[in-house]
């Protein structure tokens, strides 16, 4: 397989607007063709968008909106994982040689159909989202006396990250009160333990080896990939205290990488509840299980920004089709040493952690420098 | 309307059965997700496991498993205590736009 990098990304700020899908789309990829050496539209292959508006012909759509004339264009929907996914298949397209130059874009507005999965009948009249994550929340209190308090330093602290980020939905901290006092969901969801859907879209250029020194001179290149589903519905999880997809895949991505997680120096993983992150650290070897809480604990307490730099997905918001690629230009912007306020400092490893459906299906992506 | 959505909605919870290795279909498919078999409909039992379980504005709802293998999210009649594990009956379904599914204490 050939090696693959992200040479250049562009991004949105993350907001509720009156913008159309189409446009929020190419605010993100305008920057690329502005900020790229070298690039011209013909370079470019492959379109892939990523998102769940349910758009007819979309990449076509936006190529020809982009004056690109691809040999592959096409969309990719996996709900919340969307973005991560359309990544991996356009890594599959160069590191086969099938193309040389990618071009990926995720975008959604706050209304967008994929934050509810109709199909699943098992979620009887409990479709929203926050059950779920209600199941898991109950299962970890139980079994590991994670504590609502707990569960509160998970939002505070990805808020807190997120001021320094000027694409994030949020501009203003919130106090540990504030999110232990927020409205209750449910008896252990509070509205500040979830992220927020709202409009936004994210854009990375990737391409091979041989081309990646024509566009930049600080390339990251992507070295792990791990991508597991086990159903589509949320009741196919036999353990609600851990993420059965997110263990596989991070699996695979640190074995095709060569890496264990006391490599990584900087992760962006799926915050979508307050547990998503306590579950996720403990699944994807961060810390011991049933020690999550108080990593997240001592990651704010000593204000160390490696996990969720930019403010996750509660800090910075969740627009389903772009999050995982938002995810994506926040590693390489942190292994590039570009990430300002937010960076960790000699970081050149990184980990992205994008999921769906309750943790149905996982995708993990391993970066370097 | 499904067969499967009609019957909830007149309180009969069916699942699918596949005719050649009889395992349960769920949810209900036209085909064995194991075997590509043949399925049949057939009656699930009323008797369910209290996986785990929260409460929003103080009505309980959780996940119950019926027959080791299918689990669906309802509600729960009542305010006796709970602890996951114990045995449910399901007391009541129906069909609205979305399944509804009521279990009671045993």
């Amino acid at each position: 397989m050939k090696k693959v990098a992200i040479v250049a990304t562009g991004l949105t700020k993350f907001n509720k607007t009156e913008k159309p899908l189409d446009s929020l789309m190419l605010s993100s990829i305008k920057p690329i063709f502005e900020n790229t050496k070298n690039l011209e539209q013909k370079d470019v292959d492959v379109v892939l968008t990523s998102t769940n508006a349910h758009k007819n012909y979309l990449a076509n759509i936006i190529s020809e909106l982009s004056g690109i004339k691809p040999k592959i264009s096409h969309s990719v929907e996996s709900l919340c994982n969307s973005g991560t996914n359309s990544l991996v298949s356009a890594y599959a397209y160069i590191s086969s040689g099938l193309a040389e130059t990618a071009l990926v874009v995720g975008a959604e507005k706050a209304d967008n159909p994929g934050l509810v999965l109709d199909w699943d009948m098992s979620r009887g009249e409990f479709k929203h989202p926050i059950f779920w994550a209600s199941m898991f929340t109950s299962a970890h209190m139980r079994k590991y006396g994670t504590s609502l308090e707990d569960l509160a330093y998970v939002s505070v602290k990805n808020h807190k990250n997120a001021l320094d980020n000027p694409y994030a939905y949020f501009e203003k901290p919130f106090s540990l009160d504030d999110v232990m006092h927020s409205k209750n969901l449910t008896e252990n969801i509070r509205l500040l333990d979830c992220s927020m859907p709202c409009d936004g879209s994210a854009a990375v250029l990737i391409c091979s080896e041989e081309k990646a020194t024509k566009y930049t001179d600080t390339p990251i290149w992507i070295t792990g990939i791990g991508q597991k589903t086990i159903s589509a519905s949320f009741t196919k999880n036999d353990d609600l205290v851990s993420m059965e997809s997110t263990k596989t895949a991070v699996a695979d991505a640190y074995n095709m990488s060569h890496k264990t997680a006391k490599d990584v120096d900087v992760v962006e993983l799926h915050d979508a509840f307050s547990v998503c992150e306590i579950i996720e650290l403990e699944d994807m070897g961060f810390c011991q299980k049933g020690q999550g809480s108080k990593l997240v604990r001592d990651l704010y307490d000593t204000n160390n920004k490696k996990i969720n730099p930019r403010g996750g997905l509660i800090g910075t918001g969740h627009p389903l089709g772009a999050t995982g690629i938002a995810q994506v230009i926040e590693i390489c912007q942190q292994l590039g040493g570009k990430a300002e306020k937010r960076q960790v400092s000699g970081a050149k490893t990184g980990l992205v952690h994008n999921m769906s459906a309750g943790s149905t299906s996982s995708t993990v992506v391993v970066l370097e420098s | 309307m499904t067969r499967f959505e009609d019957e909830l909605k007149h309180n009969n919870f069916i699942c699918s059965e596949c005719v050649k290795c009889k395992h349960l279909v769920w949810p209900p498919s036209d085909f064995c997700n194991k075997c590509f078999g043949d399925v049949i409909w057939r009656p699930v039992s009323k008797k369910a496991i209290l996986v785990e379980f929260s409460s929003k504005d103080g009505k309980n709802f959780c996940v119950g498993e019926f027959e080791d293998s299918i689990r669906v999210f309802g509600t729960i009649d009542g305010t006796s205590a709970l602890i996951p594990g114990q045995t449910l009956t399901l007391k009541y379904c129906n069909y609205d736009e979305m399944p509804k599914f009521v279990f009671q204490t045993d």
